[in-house]
């Protein structure tokens, strides 16, 4: 086992009355790398991401996580923004606190995702790309250490998605956060993650590594190699390469 | 960096504004100048139903005699301090159903049970429980008032999106913020409109209760005016609930106005 693993994940199986949704999963992850989890409907990336978050316990096995700090550990984004309409979107950060000092981190944060100047609107204001900016900068009040993401881009259009994936790489490699990523998509796993896990049949089947600084082509042969894995089709790489 | 765009507000929303504040008052206007001249041309016997002006004048008259306001300030008495009472029962017992399966599981059945008594042929019980004092009108009031209140908050607090109450425990909210925070404000419209039936609730059964029960109240009033066929005075009686009662509405609308000010906003063309 890696020493310098910040997530162990050990023999963790989960099971909700006779549906087995995750049999057997060992993984570990290292402090600031960004982990892509990918696979088909069912697979079980999102229970494992509710695994993870501590949203759930596992059936058997252990999620256990390394850090000095205990409070604010780590952080979910959702697929849906989830932010309170009736609270202002300065107010969904720091969920209504008179603080100053929490009032401004949450009004940096929001300068951070381009929003500074929606502080005081609602969020049946915003578009779907800025709730979903602004459930980033809520994720990032605590200055957590972990950041998991379920599918947080899912709903939004091409372009907007692209812009959020640059956004998010961003802020984790600047501010090291260890991440994970639940998504459907393998070019957006292929193009944010340093590692990719396969979950298939509820359990993790395949790791790729992504290479450092890749390009496009790169990414999309990484997407193509996932995508076969997926699919158990192992030739597809060779079709598309 | 994005800037927020303001929505322009049309000349023509401008002009609308006034129609719209006309508007809920033609009726009533139209009906009422109808009423005068119906019954200044003799159409309408006055012992049938006095004109509005004969009305106006009664009102007047037993405005400067003190017996309406001393009438309407027992009324409003007992009409708020059974819905404060009714209201705060339902309230609590709808906030702990909703929030606890245990006593859900409890107290619910009971409350549904009890709930489908109509609770004004409870009268005759309470009469030889309380006799005719200020307590039994102000039960019946809150007895009247609690189950509105009771349905909605209990309903509205059930029914807040678990993926909220979820974000929030991921958020590591405390249970009193998860409450003040979301539960609370995500059920807030629903409990606001138990409120408002509640108070339609509470004017009809002051009525009943003090045209049974009472030495004094609105409600008195009018029978009393029956017994000595002062038609001015029961119609009068008749007008002042209907005051009473839109001026509760108005009052709950601007609660909420106030309270659910959000829900208003529009989305921006951004």
């Amino acid at each position: 086992m890696n020493t310098n693993s910040m997530i162990k994940i050990k023999n963790v199986n989960k099971t909700y009355d006779n549906l087995t949704a995750l049999q057997n999963i060992n993984l570990d992850i290292n402090q600031g790398e960004f982990i892509a989890l990918v696979g088909m409907s069912g697979g079980g990336k999102s229970t494992l991401l509710r695994l993870i978050a501590g949203l759930e316990q596992p059936t058997t096995g252990s999620v256990s996580i390394e850090s000095d700090h205990t409070k604010s550990l780590m952080r979910v984004m959702f697929q849906e923004d989830r932010l309170l309409p009736w609270m202002s979107v300065l107010d969904n950060l720091s969920f209504g606190s008179k603080d100053k000092n929490t009032k401004a981190h949450a009004q940096e944060l929001l300068e951070l995702v381009e929003l500074g100047d929606y502080a005081d609107q609602f969020p049946n204001q915003l578009s779907g790309g800025q709730k979903q900016r602004v459930a980033l900068a809520r994720a990032l009040m605590s200055h957590p250490q972990i950041l998991l993401l379920d599918e947080p881009l899912g709903a939004l259009d091409a372009l907007t998605r692209r812009k959020m994936q640059d956004l998010i790489l961003d802020i984790c490699q600047k501010q090291n956060l260890t991440t994970i990523l639940v998504t459907h998509d393998v070019e957006e796993a292929a193009r944010m993650a340093d590692r990719i896990i396969v979950m298939k049949n509820s359990t993790n089947t395949y790791e790729e590594v992504c290479p450092k600084n890749r390009n496009a082509g790169q990414i999309g042969i990484v997407a193509d190699r996932v995508l076969g894995e997926i699919l158990e089709e192992p030739n597809i790489e060779k079709q598309t390469a | 960096m994005q800037k927020p765009v303001n929505i322009a507000v049309s000349n023509q929303k401008r002009l609308k504004l006034p129609i719209d504040k006309i508007l809920p008052f033609l009726i009533p206007i139209i009906l009422i100048l109808g009423w005068q001249v119906s019954s200044s041309l003799g159409w309408l016997s006055s012992s049938v139903l006095p004109s509005p002006m004969a009305v106006l004048q009664d009102g007047i008259k037993l405005t400067q005699s003190g017996e309406l306001p001393k009438n309407l300030s027992i009324s409003l008495y007992r009409a708020t301090v059974g819905l404060l009472i009714g209201g705060s029962v339902g309230f609590i017992l709808g906030f702990i159903n909703g929030m606890s399966k245990t006593c859900r599981l409890l107290f619910d059945s009971s409350i549904q049970m009890f709930r489908n008594i109509p609770h004004l042929a409870l009268i005759p019980l309470i009469i030889l429980w309380l006799g005719i004092n200020e307590s039994a009108k102000i039960s019946l009031v809150a007895i009247g008032t609690m189950f509105p209140v009771y349905i909605n908050t209990f309903h509205g607090i059930s029914s807040v999106d678990p993926e909220l109450i979820e974000m929030g425990k991921s958020y590591e909210l405390s249970k009193s913020q998860l409450f003040f925070k979301i539960i609370f404000p995500a059920a807030l419209p629903q409990i606001l409109v138990g409120i408002r039936y509640a108070l339609g609730v509470m004017w009809t059964t002051l009525i009943v209760a003090e045209t049974i029960s009472a030495s004094s109240g609105i409600g008195y009033m009018a029978n009393n005016a029956e017994d000595f066929v002062d038609m001015e005075t029961v119609i009068l009686c008749i007008v002042v609930y209907a005051v009473l009662g839109k001026i509760s509405d108005l009052v709950a609308k601007s609660f909420e106005s106030l309270l659910l000010d959000w829900q208003n906003t529009g989305r921006s063309n951004v």
